[in-house]
């Protein structure tokens, strides 16, 4: 047994990937999300939890760029200069979007073409980046297949035949072949069954360390958060009532709705 | 010797907001160091803090006051207050926590889940589960078992998993929370001389153990917590 291998060294990037600084959005009267700000630092996973209506869905829309905030910035280092995502033209925004960013959403419905083969739903995404070559794109598509666990003889299969599991899978290959630096889950495991779950967890965990993502999850259900997430925001009524490490949040809770939610959790 | 730990004015109190705000202080005025190549042992009844220190150690519970520099990378880092990314870097390069518990993943085979930290501090596949499969055979865990996922294995043979994963290439930091639970008296002994040589080749060492005898061989210096609850 030999003892301290030397560990590679740690490069703390000096930057952080997302820059979110006081971010609201209004519903009328109501609120649906008020004053968020954190930074996220690449390759970091950060989860938000709360209960439905906590305005979690409503501030991943606001840092996704699919939805304006009234108030606050959301400045993104991807490339040499910071963007600050909602002053910049909508046409550049759409590019970040394609190339840079990913989304999984909740139901694959939404993030697939339902009428194009599974290989022409990865493929596409290629070729919004530029891909001409109609082999090598097919070859990266069957890799991805295979990667998210769809047999290979499935590529030019319609998604509305497959399970809605492999919908899932089908999505999470879409947006993660353009390899994107950050991606924005929005309860990536809801809709399915636990052993489908579980299967999905699974995939998700060694795709996002393997490349070195930086991830943003939506979910409500505080194991998935537990099994993905490096660090978690707790939000309720549209405001942040508490953040930190996944599990000194989970494990130690300070705020009170926090310590409701951790104690309502049942465990099997 | 080199301080790896130093423990200055720490108190923890519990609120429980949904419990009528009681108050439970746990403990205060906690100060001590460890050292490299020390085994340092908690002692206390039952309910006298030991696992919460533990966890304050680990950065797990946030201390109500003062602060813990843990020496990573050769310089100390005060891990109450530090980041998360920072706290994340601590635990993969210096801090290691051994639970009696294994957190089981879905499908991820035994053999997987002891190589994983080699892995992650960058040794090769090849050398990683090679030490991981030595590691297994030394807690005797049956070879038939390493390729499958835990889930379904005995809260024994899951520790031993558990044990493997932590002392396949012992932290520079280890605390250690009773490892021996449910082990039989073989494997106590098996797990015994790995805290030994982890302690011998410079890790500093701090654990609860329940099992005298276990505590007996383990410790190098002991700290009674009691007197720190008197200061809560």
């Amino acid at each position: 047994m030999t003892l301290h291998v030397p560990p590679p060294e740690t490069v703390l990037d000096p930057q952080p990937l997302l820059s979110v600084a006081k971010v609201s959005r209004f519903y009328g009267e109501r609120i649906g999300c008020a004053d968020v700000s954190f930074d996220l630092w690449p390759g970091e996973v950060l989860g938000i939890v709360g209960e439905s209506g906590s305005g979690k869905s409503t501030l991943l829309r606001c840092l996704a760029g699919i939805d304006k905030p009234d108030q606050g910035e959301v400045l993104f280092r991807g490339g040499a200069e910071p963007l600050d995502i909602y002053s910049v033209a909508e046409q550049e925004r759409r590019r970040l979007m394609r190339t840079a960013w990913g989304i999984v959403h909740q139901n694959p419905r939404d993030g697939l073409r339902m009428d194009v083969s599974a290989g022409g739903n990865v493929g596409e995404r290629l070729m919004d980046n530029g891909a001409r070559h109609y082999g090598r794109i097919r070859e990266t598509a069957l890799d991805w297949l295979q990667r998210v666990e769809i047999a290979g003889n499935r590529i030019d299969d319609r998604p509305r035949q497959f399970s809605g599991g492999m919908q899932q899978r089908l999505q999470i290959a879409r947006v993660l072949v353009s390899e994107p630096k950050l991606v924005f889950m929005d309860e990536p495991t809801g809709g399915l069954d636990v052993s489908v779950q579980a299967r999905l967890l699974d995939l998700l965990r060694v795709l996002v360390r393997d490349l070195g993502l930086a991830a943003i999850i939506v979910t409500h259900d505080l194991a998935v958060a537990r099994l993905l997430t490096d660090r978690l925001m707790v939000m309720k009524d549209g405001r942040v009532v508490e953040q930190g490490l996944t599990d000194q949040v989970l494990d130690d809770p300070h705020h009170a709705y926090t310590q409701l939610l951790t104690s309502a959790v049942l465990t099997v | 010797m080199t301080t790896m730990i130093h423990v200055e004015n720490v108190a923890k109190e519990f609120t429980l907001h949904n419990q009528g705000g009681v108050r439970l202080p746990v403990f205060g005025n906690v100060n001590f160091t460890v050292s490299a190549g020390e085994a340092l042992v908690l002692a206390g009844a039952s309910g006298a803090g030991k696992s919460s220190l533990l966890r304050i150690l680990y950065g797990n519970y946030r201390p109500t006051s003062g602060s813990i520099a843990i020496t990573h990378g050769g310089r100390p880092i005060d891990i109450v207050s530090a980041v998360p990314r920072t706290v994340l870097d601590i635990r993969r390069r210096t801090l290691g926590f051994v639970s009696q518990f294994l957190r089981v993943i879905p499908r991820v085979s035994a053999l997987d889940i002891v190589r994983d930290p080699l892995l992650a501090r960058g040794a090769s596949p090849e050398e990683a589960s090679e030490r991981a499969r030595t590691m297994l055979a030394r807690l005797n865990l049956p070879q038939r078992l390493w390729d499958l996922a835990p889930a379904t294995f005995s809260g024994g043979e899951q520790q031993r998993v558990n044990i493997a994963r932590s002392f396949v290439d012992p932290s520079p930091i280890m605390l250690i929370d009773e490892p021996t639970a449910s082990l039989d008296a073989n494997n106590r002994n098996v797990v015994v001389k790995l805290i030994a040589e982890a302690r011998e080749q410079g890790s500093a060492i701090v654990g609860i153990f329940h099992d005298e005898a276990v505590r007996e061989a383990v410790a190098t210096r002991y700290l009674d917590i009691t007197d720190f609850r008197k200061a809560a």
